[in-house]
Protein backbone atom coordinates (compact mmCIF):
# COMPACT_ATOMS: atom_id res chain seq x y z
CA UNK A 1 0.00 0.00 0.00
CA UNK A 2 2.92 2.31 -0.61
CA UNK A 3 2.38 5.65 -2.31
CA UNK A 4 4.91 7.16 -4.68
CA UNK A 5 5.64 10.73 -3.68
CA UNK A 6 7.82 13.52 -4.90
CA UNK A 7 8.39 16.35 -2.43
CA UNK A 8 10.68 19.35 -2.68
CA UNK A 9 12.23 19.98 0.72
CA UNK A 10 14.39 23.08 1.20
CA UNK A 11 14.86 23.23 -2.55
CA UNK A 12 15.85 19.58 -3.11
CA UNK A 13 13.34 17.21 -4.72
CA UNK A 14 13.03 13.82 -3.07
CA UNK A 15 11.15 10.94 -4.65
CA UNK A 16 10.27 7.82 -2.77
CA UNK A 17 7.58 5.54 -1.47
CA UNK A 18 5.68 5.98 1.77
CA UNK A 19 2.96 4.01 3.48
CA UNK A 20 -0.31 5.96 3.71
CA UNK A 21 -0.09 6.35 7.48
CA UNK A 22 3.36 7.98 7.53
CA UNK A 23 3.07 11.49 8.96
CA UNK A 24 4.93 14.31 7.23
CA UNK A 25 6.99 14.89 10.39
CA UNK A 26 8.15 11.26 10.41
CA UNK A 27 8.96 11.43 6.71
CA UNK A 28 11.15 14.50 7.32
CA UNK A 29 12.87 13.09 10.40
CA UNK A 30 13.14 9.37 9.62
CA UNK A 31 13.26 9.21 5.83
CA UNK A 32 15.17 12.42 5.08
CA UNK A 33 17.08 12.65 8.39
CA UNK A 34 16.02 16.27 8.82
CA UNK A 35 15.71 16.16 12.60
CA UNK A 36 15.41 19.91 13.13
CA UNK A 37 11.64 19.52 13.05
CA UNK A 38 10.58 18.28 16.50
CA UNK A 39 7.72 16.21 17.87
CA UNK A 40 6.46 17.54 21.18
CA UNK A 41 3.02 16.03 21.57
CA UNK A 42 0.59 13.48 20.23
CA UNK A 43 -2.40 15.79 20.06
CA UNK A 44 -1.65 18.46 17.43
CA UNK A 45 -1.27 21.04 20.19
CA UNK A 46 2.35 22.07 20.70
CA UNK A 47 3.53 23.34 17.29
CA UNK A 48 7.11 22.00 17.69
CA UNK A 49 6.61 20.22 14.34
CA UNK A 50 5.66 23.37 12.39
CA UNK A 51 7.02 23.56 8.82
CA UNK A 52 5.89 25.45 5.73
CA UNK A 53 4.02 23.60 2.99
CA UNK A 54 3.69 25.69 -0.16
CA UNK A 55 4.60 28.72 1.92
CA UNK A 56 2.11 28.20 4.76
CA UNK A 57 2.83 27.18 8.35
CA UNK A 58 1.26 23.82 9.21
CA UNK A 59 1.74 21.15 11.87
CA UNK A 60 3.66 18.37 10.14
CA UNK A 61 2.39 15.86 12.71
CA UNK A 62 -1.13 16.57 11.44
CA UNK A 63 -0.57 15.99 7.75
CA UNK A 64 0.29 12.78 5.92
CA UNK A 65 3.52 12.58 3.93
CA UNK A 66 1.43 11.33 0.99
CA UNK A 67 -0.52 14.61 1.10
CA UNK A 68 2.71 16.53 0.50
CA UNK A 69 3.21 14.85 -2.89
CA UNK A 70 4.03 17.63 -5.35
CA UNK A 71 4.41 20.23 -2.61
CA UNK A 72 7.28 22.45 -1.63
CA UNK A 73 8.27 22.10 2.04
CA UNK A 74 10.53 24.37 4.08
CA UNK A 75 11.89 23.18 7.42
CA UNK A 76 14.06 25.01 9.94
CA UNK A 77 17.12 23.63 8.11
CA UNK A 78 16.02 25.64 5.07
CA UNK A 79 15.90 29.05 6.79
CA UNK A 80 19.53 30.11 6.48
CA UNK A 81 21.05 30.72 3.10
CA UNK A 82 24.69 30.74 1.98
CA UNK A 83 25.80 30.17 5.54
CA UNK A 84 24.05 33.32 6.76
CA UNK A 85 21.49 33.16 9.49
CA UNK A 86 17.92 34.14 8.62
CA UNK A 87 16.87 37.30 10.54
CA UNK A 88 14.58 35.19 12.72
CA UNK A 89 17.50 32.92 13.68
CA UNK A 90 19.62 35.96 14.41
CA UNK A 91 16.76 37.38 16.50
CA UNK A 92 16.53 34.25 18.67
CA UNK A 93 20.31 34.37 19.17
CA UNK A 94 20.52 38.08 19.97
CA UNK A 95 17.43 38.26 22.20
CA UNK A 96 17.96 34.93 24.02
CA UNK A 97 14.73 33.57 22.55
CA UNK A 98 15.45 30.03 23.67
CA UNK A 99 16.43 28.06 26.72
CA UNK A 100 16.24 24.31 26.07
CA UNK A 101 15.54 24.99 22.39
CA UNK A 102 12.97 22.27 21.91
CA UNK A 103 10.18 24.61 20.77
CA UNK A 104 12.50 26.87 18.76
CA UNK A 105 12.27 25.36 15.26
CA UNK A 106 8.46 25.49 15.39
CA UNK A 107 8.50 29.00 16.85
CA UNK A 108 10.72 30.23 14.02
CA UNK A 109 8.60 28.62 11.31
CA UNK A 110 5.38 30.14 12.70
CA UNK A 111 7.11 33.51 13.12
CA UNK A 112 8.30 33.58 9.51
CA UNK A 113 4.75 32.80 8.31
CA UNK A 114 3.49 35.71 10.45
CA UNK A 115 6.15 38.12 9.16
CA UNK A 116 5.37 37.22 5.57
CA UNK A 117 1.72 38.27 6.03
CA UNK A 118 2.33 41.09 8.49
CA UNK A 119 5.74 42.74 8.23
CA UNK A 120 5.22 44.98 11.24
CA UNK A 121 3.17 43.08 13.83
CA UNK A 122 2.24 44.54 17.20
CA UNK A 123 3.21 42.66 20.36
CA UNK A 124 -0.41 41.50 20.68
CA UNK A 125 -0.40 40.21 17.09
CA UNK A 126 2.84 38.30 17.73
CA UNK A 127 1.42 36.72 20.86
CA UNK A 128 -1.77 35.73 19.03
CA UNK A 129 0.24 34.23 16.17
CA UNK A 130 2.06 32.01 18.67
CA UNK A 131 -1.22 30.54 19.93
CA UNK A 132 -0.33 27.15 18.44
CA UNK A 133 3.27 27.01 19.70
CA UNK A 134 4.02 26.05 23.29
CA UNK A 135 7.20 26.90 25.15
CA UNK A 136 7.84 25.34 28.54
CA UNK A 137 10.93 27.40 29.36
CA UNK A 138 11.01 31.04 28.37
CA UNK A 139 7.61 32.41 29.34
CA UNK A 140 7.45 33.69 25.74
CA UNK A 141 8.84 37.11 26.65
CA UNK A 142 12.13 36.78 24.78
CA UNK A 143 10.47 34.89 21.94
CA UNK A 144 8.33 37.96 21.30
CA UNK A 145 11.46 40.15 21.42
CA UNK A 146 13.25 37.83 18.98
CA UNK A 147 10.40 38.16 16.50
CA UNK A 148 10.35 41.94 16.91
CA UNK A 149 14.11 41.92 16.24
CA UNK A 150 13.57 39.93 13.04
CA UNK A 151 10.74 42.22 11.88
CA UNK A 152 12.98 45.26 12.32
CA UNK A 153 15.93 43.63 10.61
CA UNK A 154 13.81 42.45 7.68
CA UNK A 155 12.34 45.95 7.27
CA UNK A 156 15.78 47.54 7.03
CA UNK A 157 17.26 44.97 4.66
CA UNK A 158 14.18 44.65 2.42
CA UNK B 1 1.08 7.03 18.31
CA UNK B 2 1.22 5.85 14.70
CA UNK B 3 -2.18 5.41 13.03
CA UNK B 4 -3.30 1.91 12.09
CA UNK B 5 -2.55 0.95 8.51
CA UNK B 6 -4.85 2.27 5.77
CA UNK B 7 -4.80 2.80 2.05
CA UNK B 8 -4.35 6.43 1.00
CA UNK B 9 -6.11 7.64 -2.14
CA UNK B 10 -5.79 11.12 -3.58
CA UNK B 11 -9.04 12.24 -5.24
CA UNK B 12 -8.93 14.45 -8.31
CA UNK B 13 -12.57 15.51 -8.06
CA UNK B 14 -15.58 15.07 -5.77
CA UNK B 15 -17.06 12.38 -8.07
CA UNK B 16 -13.70 10.64 -8.01
CA UNK B 17 -13.69 10.74 -4.18
CA UNK B 18 -17.21 9.29 -3.91
CA UNK B 19 -16.21 6.45 -6.22
CA UNK B 20 -13.08 5.70 -4.17
CA UNK B 21 -14.86 5.46 -0.80
CA UNK B 22 -16.14 1.88 -1.07
CA UNK B 23 -17.39 0.15 2.12
CA UNK B 24 -14.54 1.05 4.40
CA UNK B 25 -13.52 4.49 3.19
CA UNK B 26 -13.47 7.85 4.92
CA UNK B 27 -13.01 11.35 3.53
CA UNK B 28 -9.89 13.24 4.61
CA UNK B 29 -10.39 17.02 4.47
CA UNK B 30 -7.95 19.29 6.27
CA UNK B 31 -7.15 16.44 8.64
CA UNK B 32 -7.19 18.71 11.71
CA UNK B 33 -9.76 16.57 13.51
CA UNK B 34 -9.34 13.26 11.71
CA UNK B 35 -5.54 12.87 11.85
CA UNK B 36 -5.40 13.45 15.65
CA UNK B 37 -8.18 10.83 15.98
CA UNK B 38 -6.24 8.38 13.76
CA UNK B 39 -3.13 8.91 15.88
CA UNK B 40 -5.06 8.12 19.04
CA UNK B 41 -6.48 5.11 17.18
CA UNK B 42 -10.01 6.31 17.93
CA UNK B 43 -10.64 5.79 14.24
CA UNK B 44 -9.26 3.13 11.88
CA UNK B 45 -10.67 3.38 8.35
CA UNK B 46 -9.46 0.94 5.67
CA UNK B 47 -9.22 3.65 3.04
CA UNK B 48 -8.64 7.39 3.40
CA UNK B 49 -9.82 9.43 0.45
CA UNK B 50 -8.04 12.79 0.40
CA UNK B 51 -10.08 15.71 -0.98
CA UNK B 52 -7.66 18.40 0.20
CA UNK B 53 -6.36 18.91 -3.34
CA UNK B 54 -9.77 19.19 -5.04
CA UNK B 55 -9.56 22.84 -6.08
CA UNK B 56 -13.18 22.95 -7.29
CA UNK B 57 -14.47 22.94 -3.67
CA UNK B 58 -11.89 25.27 -2.14
CA UNK B 59 -13.05 28.64 -3.45
CA UNK B 60 -15.40 31.32 -2.15
CA UNK B 61 -17.67 32.78 -4.83
CA UNK B 62 -19.86 35.82 -4.64
CA UNK B 63 -23.19 35.27 -6.42
CA UNK B 64 -26.03 37.72 -6.72
CA UNK B 65 -28.13 36.54 -3.78
CA UNK B 66 -25.65 34.43 -1.83
CA UNK B 67 -22.03 33.65 -1.22
CA UNK B 68 -20.93 30.06 -1.77
CA UNK B 69 -18.11 28.88 0.45
CA UNK B 70 -16.52 25.67 -0.86
CA UNK B 71 -16.68 22.68 1.48
CA UNK B 72 -12.90 22.52 1.20
CA UNK B 73 -12.32 26.24 1.91
CA UNK B 74 -9.83 26.60 4.76
CA UNK B 75 -10.55 28.60 7.89
CA UNK B 76 -7.64 30.88 6.85
CA UNK B 77 -9.14 31.61 3.43
CA UNK B 78 -12.47 32.54 5.05
CA UNK B 79 -10.71 34.71 7.65
CA UNK B 80 -9.20 36.87 4.89
CA UNK B 81 -12.20 37.04 2.52
CA UNK B 82 -13.40 40.60 1.91
CA UNK B 83 -16.77 39.62 0.33
CA UNK B 84 -17.72 37.60 3.41
CA UNK B 85 -16.47 40.34 5.70
CA UNK B 86 -19.06 42.69 4.26
CA UNK B 87 -21.93 40.21 3.61
CA UNK B 88 -21.64 38.15 6.82
CA UNK B 89 -18.94 39.44 9.17
CA UNK B 90 -19.61 36.77 11.81
CA UNK B 91 -18.06 34.16 9.48
CA UNK B 92 -14.82 36.11 9.27
CA UNK B 93 -14.80 36.80 13.02
CA UNK B 94 -15.29 33.12 13.82
CA UNK B 95 -12.69 31.94 11.28
CA UNK B 96 -10.04 34.24 12.77
CA UNK B 97 -10.53 32.71 16.21
CA UNK B 98 -10.37 29.03 15.30
CA UNK B 99 -7.40 27.22 16.83
CA UNK B 100 -4.13 28.70 15.63
CA UNK B 101 -2.48 29.76 12.34
CA UNK B 102 -1.37 26.21 11.54
CA UNK B 103 -4.84 24.71 12.12
CA UNK B 104 -6.50 27.51 10.13
CA UNK B 105 -4.14 26.92 7.20
CA UNK B 106 -5.36 23.32 6.78
CA UNK B 107 -8.71 22.86 8.53
CA UNK B 108 -11.85 23.33 6.42
CA UNK B 109 -15.42 24.50 7.02
CA UNK B 110 -16.88 21.35 5.41
CA UNK B 111 -14.72 19.14 7.62
CA UNK B 112 -15.79 21.05 10.70
CA UNK B 113 -19.54 20.67 10.15
CA UNK B 114 -19.20 17.04 8.99
CA UNK B 115 -17.34 16.34 12.24
CA UNK B 116 -19.88 18.33 14.33
CA UNK B 117 -17.81 18.68 17.48
CA UNK B 118 -20.15 20.10 20.16
CA UNK B 119 -17.58 22.85 20.85
CA UNK B 120 -16.89 23.81 17.22
CA UNK B 121 -17.50 27.36 16.05
CA UNK B 122 -18.95 26.85 12.55
CA UNK B 123 -22.17 25.09 13.61
CA UNK B 124 -23.44 28.13 15.57
CA UNK B 125 -22.35 30.60 12.91
CA UNK B 126 -23.97 28.65 10.08
CA UNK B 127 -27.23 28.18 12.04
CA UNK B 128 -27.41 31.93 12.60
CA UNK B 129 -26.65 32.60 8.93
CA UNK B 130 -29.55 30.44 7.60
CA UNK B 131 -27.07 28.55 5.42
CA UNK B 132 -27.75 25.69 3.03
CA UNK B 133 -25.37 22.74 2.97
CA UNK B 134 -24.62 21.46 -0.53
CA UNK B 135 -23.96 17.74 -0.64
CA UNK B 136 -22.93 15.32 -3.37
CA UNK B 137 -23.34 11.53 -3.39
CA UNK B 138 -23.18 8.79 -6.01
CA UNK B 139 -26.74 9.54 -7.19
CA UNK B 140 -26.31 13.29 -7.56
CA UNK B 141 -26.62 16.39 -5.45
CA UNK B 142 -28.85 17.49 -2.59
CA UNK B 143 -29.16 20.49 -0.35
CA UNK B 144 -29.89 20.42 3.38
CA UNK B 145 -31.25 23.41 5.28
CA UNK B 146 -28.82 24.10 8.14
CA UNK B 147 -31.75 23.91 10.61
CA UNK B 148 -32.05 20.21 9.66
CA UNK B 149 -28.32 19.46 9.58
CA UNK B 150 -27.10 19.04 13.18
CA UNK B 151 -28.74 16.02 14.79
CA UNK B 152 -26.81 15.43 18.02
CA UNK B 153 -23.43 14.61 19.54
CA UNK B 154 -21.08 14.35 16.49
CA UNK B 155 -24.19 13.49 14.50
CA UNK B 156 -25.43 15.18 11.32
CA UNK B 157 -27.76 14.67 8.36
CA UNK B 158 -24.76 13.60 6.26
CA UNK B 159 -25.09 10.01 5.04
CA UNK B 160 -22.40 7.44 4.27
CA UNK B 161 -20.68 8.13 0.97
CA UNK B 162 -21.52 11.84 0.89
CA UNK B 163 -19.27 14.86 0.49
CA UNK B 164 -20.04 18.44 1.51
CA UNK B 165 -19.19 20.46 -1.59
CA UNK B 166 -20.27 23.89 -0.41
CA UNK B 167 -22.16 26.06 2.01
CA UNK B 168 -24.42 28.75 0.65
CA UNK B 169 -24.77 31.89 2.79
CA UNK B 170 -27.69 34.16 1.85
CA UNK B 171 -26.90 37.83 1.35
CA UNK B 172 -29.51 39.01 3.81
CA UNK B 173 -30.06 41.97 6.09
CA UNK B 174 -29.42 39.82 9.16
CA UNK B 175 -26.15 38.38 7.83
CA UNK B 176 -24.85 41.83 6.99
CA UNK B 177 -25.38 42.82 10.61
CA UNK B 178 -23.92 39.81 12.43
CA UNK B 179 -21.31 38.99 15.08
CA UNK B 180 -19.70 36.06 16.88
CA UNK B 181 -18.49 35.97 20.49
CA UNK B 182 -16.89 33.04 22.27
CA UNK B 183 -15.34 32.08 25.57
CA UNK B 184 -12.30 30.06 24.56
CA UNK B 185 -10.76 26.97 25.97
CA UNK B 186 -7.33 28.52 26.63
CA UNK B 187 -5.22 25.77 25.03
CA UNK B 188 -7.18 24.70 21.93
CA UNK B 189 -9.40 27.79 21.53
CA UNK B 190 -12.48 25.60 21.01
CA UNK B 191 -15.63 27.27 22.35
CA UNK B 192 -16.50 26.58 25.97
CA UNK B 193 -19.50 28.62 24.88
CA UNK B 194 -19.96 30.56 21.65
CA UNK B 195 -22.82 32.65 20.31
CA UNK B 196 -23.51 33.84 16.77
CA UNK B 197 -26.07 36.62 16.36
CA UNK B 198 -27.54 38.05 13.17
CA UNK B 199 -30.10 40.85 13.33
CA UNK B 200 -31.93 42.66 10.52
CA UNK B 201 -32.97 46.15 11.51
CA UNK B 202 -35.59 48.03 9.52
CA UNK B 203 -37.09 51.40 10.39
CA UNK B 204 -35.28 51.40 13.73
CA UNK B 205 -36.69 48.08 14.93
CA UNK B 206 -35.62 44.44 14.66
CA UNK B 207 -37.31 42.80 11.69
CA UNK B 208 -35.66 39.40 11.94
CA UNK B 209 -33.13 37.86 14.32
CA UNK B 210 -31.21 34.58 14.35
CA UNK B 211 -29.23 33.63 17.44
CA UNK B 212 -27.37 30.32 17.85
CA UNK B 213 -25.20 28.75 20.55
CA UNK B 214 -22.36 26.24 20.50
CA UNK B 215 -20.29 24.55 23.20
CA UNK B 216 -23.28 24.36 25.52
CA UNK B 217 -24.93 21.10 24.71
CA UNK B 218 -24.62 17.98 22.51
CA UNK B 219 -24.80 20.11 19.36
CA UNK B 220 -25.29 23.72 18.31
CA UNK B 221 -28.84 25.11 18.42
CA UNK B 222 -30.88 28.27 17.85
CA UNK B 223 -32.41 30.18 20.74
CA UNK B 224 -35.80 31.02 19.25
CA UNK B 225 -37.08 32.58 22.48
CA UNK B 226 -34.45 35.30 22.24
CA UNK B 227 -35.03 35.76 18.51
CA UNK B 228 -38.78 36.29 19.09
CA UNK B 229 -38.25 38.60 22.05
CA UNK B 230 -36.08 40.92 19.95
CA UNK B 231 -38.43 41.29 16.97
CA UNK B 232 -40.37 44.55 16.77
CA UNK B 233 -38.16 46.35 19.28
CA UNK B 234 -35.23 48.69 18.89
CA UNK B 235 -31.86 46.97 19.34
CA UNK B 236 -30.64 48.61 22.54
CA UNK B 237 -28.59 47.35 25.48
CA UNK B 238 -31.73 47.37 27.67
CA UNK B 239 -33.77 45.38 25.15
CA UNK B 240 -30.93 42.87 24.74
CA UNK B 241 -30.72 42.42 28.53
CA UNK B 242 -34.48 41.89 28.65
CA UNK B 243 -34.58 39.46 25.71
CA UNK B 244 -31.74 37.19 26.83
CA UNK B 245 -32.98 34.99 29.63
CA UNK B 246 -31.78 31.44 30.20
CA UNK B 247 -30.51 30.52 26.73
CA UNK B 248 -30.02 26.87 27.75
CA UNK B 249 -33.67 26.13 28.52
CA UNK B 250 -34.67 22.63 27.41
CA UNK B 251 -31.01 21.68 26.75
CA UNK B 252 -28.82 19.15 28.49
CA UNK B 253 -25.97 21.46 29.49
CA UNK B 254 -22.49 19.85 29.35
CA UNK B 255 -20.31 19.72 32.42
CA UNK B 256 -16.57 19.07 32.18
CA UNK B 257 -13.28 20.14 33.74
CA UNK B 258 -13.38 23.45 31.83
CA UNK B 259 -16.81 24.51 33.04
CA UNK B 260 -19.44 23.03 35.31
CA UNK B 261 -23.07 22.90 34.18
CA UNK B 262 -23.90 25.92 36.35
CA UNK B 263 -20.95 27.99 35.13
CA UNK B 264 -21.59 27.08 31.49
CA UNK B 265 -25.27 28.05 31.81
CA UNK B 266 -24.18 31.42 33.18
CA UNK B 267 -21.54 31.89 30.45
CA UNK B 268 -24.09 31.07 27.74
CA UNK B 269 -26.28 34.07 28.66
CA UNK B 270 -23.25 36.33 29.06
CA UNK B 271 -21.93 35.44 25.59
CA UNK B 272 -25.37 35.68 23.96
CA UNK B 273 -25.57 39.25 25.27
CA UNK B 274 -21.99 39.99 24.17
CA UNK B 275 -22.61 38.79 20.62
CA UNK B 276 -25.79 40.88 20.36
CA UNK B 277 -24.15 43.94 21.90
CA UNK B 278 -21.41 43.80 19.28
CA UNK B 279 -24.20 44.87 16.89
CA UNK B 280 -25.06 48.06 18.77
C1 LIG C 1 -5.11 22.39 17.99
C2 LIG C 1 -6.47 22.47 17.36
C3 LIG C 1 -7.32 23.51 17.71
C4 LIG C 1 -8.61 23.61 17.16
N1 LIG C 1 -9.40 24.65 17.55
C5 LIG C 1 -10.65 24.76 17.04
C6 LIG C 1 -11.51 25.85 17.40
O1 LIG C 1 -11.13 26.76 18.15
N2 LIG C 1 -12.76 25.87 16.88
C7 LIG C 1 -13.21 24.92 16.01
O2 LIG C 1 -14.34 25.00 15.57
N3 LIG C 1 -12.41 23.90 15.62
C8 LIG C 1 -11.15 23.80 16.11
N4 LIG C 1 -10.34 22.76 15.70
C9 LIG C 1 -10.86 21.77 14.72
C10 LIG C 1 -10.61 22.27 13.30
O3 LIG C 1 -11.45 23.37 13.02
C11 LIG C 1 -10.81 21.21 12.20
O4 LIG C 1 -10.28 21.79 11.03
C12 LIG C 1 -12.22 20.79 11.89
O5 LIG C 1 -12.88 20.34 13.04
C13 LIG C 1 -12.25 19.63 10.89
O6 LIG C 1 -12.02 20.07 9.58
P1 LIG C 1 -10.97 19.33 8.67
O7 LIG C 1 -11.08 19.92 7.32
O8 LIG C 1 -9.65 19.41 9.32
O9 LIG C 1 -11.56 17.86 8.61
P2 LIG C 1 -10.91 16.42 8.82
O10 LIG C 1 -10.18 16.36 10.10
O11 LIG C 1 -10.19 16.03 7.59
O12 LIG C 1 -12.25 15.55 8.90
C14 LIG C 1 -13.14 15.61 9.99
C15 LIG C 1 -14.36 14.73 9.67
O13 LIG C 1 -15.13 15.30 8.61
C16 LIG C 1 -15.18 14.45 7.46
N5 LIG C 1 -15.04 15.34 6.31
C17 LIG C 1 -14.02 16.24 6.07
N6 LIG C 1 -14.31 17.01 5.00
C18 LIG C 1 -15.52 16.59 4.53
C19 LIG C 1 -16.35 17.00 3.44
N7 LIG C 1 -16.03 18.02 2.62
N8 LIG C 1 -17.52 16.33 3.25
C20 LIG C 1 -17.89 15.33 4.07
N9 LIG C 1 -17.17 14.90 5.11
C21 LIG C 1 -15.99 15.53 5.35
C22 LIG C 1 -14.06 13.45 7.66
O14 LIG C 1 -14.37 12.22 7.06
C23 LIG C 1 -14.00 13.35 9.18
O15 LIG C 1 -14.99 12.47 9.64
C24 LIG C 1 -9.05 22.64 16.22
C25 LIG C 1 -8.20 21.59 15.84
C26 LIG C 1 -6.92 21.50 16.41
C27 LIG C 1 -6.00 20.38 15.98
S1 LIG D 1 4.14 17.53 17.56
FE1 LIG D 1 2.88 18.49 16.10
S2 LIG D 1 1.69 19.81 17.31
FE2 LIG D 1 2.89 18.77 18.81
S1 LIG E 1 12.93 26.94 25.01
FE1 LIG E 1 12.44 25.10 26.04
S2 LIG E 1 10.43 24.73 25.32
FE2 LIG E 1 10.82 26.66 24.53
Amino acid sequence: MANKISVTVNGTTHTGEVEGRVLLVDYLREHLSLTGTHIGCDTSSCGACTVHVDGKAIKSCTMLAAQADGASVTTVEGLSSNGELHPIQEGFKEEHGLQCGFCTPGMMMTATDLLKNNADPSEQEIREALEGNFCRCTGYHNIVKSIQYAAKKMATTA
Amino acid sequence: MIPTSFEYKNAGSVADAIGMLGDDGQILGGGQSLIPALKLRLNSPGVLVDISKVDAIKGISDNEKSITVGGGATHASIASNADLDSAAPMLVQAAREIGDIQVRNRGTIGGSIAHADPAADWPAVLLASDANVMIQNKDGKRTVDIDQFFKGFYETALEEGEVITGISIPKSGFNKNSAYAKFKQPASRFAIVGCAAAVDIDGGVVKEARVAMTGVSECAYRVTAVEKALVGKALTAENIEAAVGDVTEGRDVMSDHYASEKYRTHLASVYAKRALKKLL
